[in-house]
């Protein structure tokens, strides 16, 4: 059985010589991710708790650095980079949209009842 | 003519324009509606947390555990392990696959046996975070509007004063005479009990508050330093005699000494609807397991079963990233 596997990753930056071997590659990636990320949480260096777009930077660089993990996670182990463009497209973009859109509503009315509450409107302290 | 040709091509049967077998084009479809799904409880999450956005727990001062280490802070390392060990059998299920399309027996065999370890070793420790936290560990108290108040006092560290939490079981002054004793079933009308009743009363965290002096209240907002408010001494008894209502410890569905109960609840659903799918997917591995042991695969040429069920495990690793996320760090 003829499986192909593509086996540069980083936009070809790293070819791997086997599929093995690109799995231990991608697992060392993930886990020098994982390391940073807890690293960040334990430590939560002073420069990064400025606000970027209503969002302290440091969870901005958390949230970005786990879609690197999922796209990862998916790309490789899950193999998505071997299937056709259609099948791509149709389990990520759909996720994808729909999940943002989610996103969006929840948070906007998250805040808004907090507004609610925080100009007192509502008595919550007590 | 040539388009009735095409048509009967097109549209005849027999074509996978995706390149993908029926099956593993479901697994796929099946794990976009399981994402949303999870998607919906973490954007919920999200919700509740912008609804309290100045009030939420602080997470690495929830989870400071590590087994066998009592006492010692170890905040996130825990769940840092957990998260390594379901990356490691992420890596072994896709071992497990690349063996399998080698259609070599021996190595998928060992491969899938230790993801299953591997799965047994998370399921294994979300009991225990489970645990820990259902268990609590300094106590507080609840207020009449739901609000939690915590306790800790001043320490010097490094020539700094720090706030350092102290445990109401150290602090409070347990009465002589129990006004109540917890109802149970055998006492009255047999339908008639309730659960077990807390193990301090308000009016002995009072009492407690007003011996130690140097014990302050902190309650659950958040200030300018990203830190939980703590209150001066007098406002501190006043807060807790004109407030105070149940004395909390650990976390449950109604109460959570941490903070909002919602916090408690959106963790005991998400991360059990999660610990729900490792688990499943435990028993899904173990079943391929032994097909892969009996030769299924070996007769049927091919073992496409194993790179479906990696799909399902690697799905499962990937939310854990999700949950690891929003939950711990954020």
């Amino acid at each position: 059985m003829a499986h192909e596997h593509k086996l540069e990753i980083f936009r070809g930056l790293l070819k791997f010589k086997s599929n093995t071997q690109k799995i231990w590659g991608v697992l060392i990636f993930l886990t020098i991710v994982t390391v940073v990320e807890v690293a960040l949480g334990i430590f939560k260096p002073e420069a990064l708790m400025g606000k970027v777009l209503g969002m302290k930077a440091l969870n901005w660089i958390f949230i970005i650095l786990t879609i690197v993990k999922a796209y990862y996670i998916t790309w490789d182990f899950m193999h998505m980079r071997d299937e056709t463009k259609g099948l791509r497209r149709t389990v990520v973009w759909v996720a994808i949209f729909l999940i943002l859109y989610l996103i969006f509503i929840l948070l906007q009315e998250g805040g808004y009842v907090f507004e609610v509450y925080d100009n007192g409107y509502i008595k919550g302290d007590f | 003519m040539s388009t009735v040709v095409a048509e009967g091509k097109t549209w005849g049967g027999g074509n996978q324009p995706l390149k993908v077998s029926y099956g593993k084009m479901m697994m796929w479809f099946f794990i976009v509606s399981d994402a949303l799904t999870f998607s919906g409880f973490l954007a919920a999450y999200g919700f509740s947390r912008f609804k309290f956005i100045d009030a939420w727990p602080i997470a690495d001062e929830v989870f400071t555990h590590f087994p066998f280490l009592h006492g010692v802070d170890a905040p996130m390392y825990y769940v840092a392990f957990m998260t390594f060990v379901l990356i490691m059998s992420s890596v072994t299920m896709v071992l497990a696959v690349d063996a399998g399309h080698h259609l070599n027996k021996a190595k998928v065999t060992i491969y899938m046996f230790l993801t299953i370890i591997g799965g047994l070793i998370f399921v294994g420790s979300q009991a225990w975070e489970w645990n820990t936290f259902i268990k609590g560990d300094y106590g507080a108290v609840q207020t009449k509007g739901g609000n939690i108040l915590q306790f800790g006092h001043y320490v010097q560290k490094d020539g700094e004063q720090v706030f350092k939490r102290v445990a109401v079981r150290d602090f409070a002054i347990a009465a002589e005479h129990q006004d109540r004793a917890q109802h149970q079933s055998k006492n009255g009308i047999w339908y008639v009990d309730e659960g077990a009743l807390p193990n301090y009363t308000v009016d002995e965290v009072i009492h407690g508050l007003q011996a130690n002096k140097d014990v302050l209240v902190r309650t659950q907002i958040i200030n300018e330093e990203g830190e939980k408010t703590v209150l001066s001494r007098e406002e501190s008894i006043n807060q807790l005699t004109k407030n105070g209502k149940l004395y909390v410890e650990g976390a449950n569905l109604h109460v959570n000494e941490y903070g909002s109960p919602l916090f408690a609840d959106f963790f005991f659903f998400i991360t059990g609807f999660h610990g729900f799918h490792v688990f499943s997917g435990v028993v899904i591995n173990i079943i391929i397991f032994f097909n892969v042991v009996l030769g299924t695969y070996e007769r049927r040429g091919s073992y496409e079963m194993v790179e479906k069920v990696g799909l399902y495990w690697h799905f499962v690793d990937l939310v854990w990233v999700f949950v690891f996320t929003f939950f711990y760090l954020v």
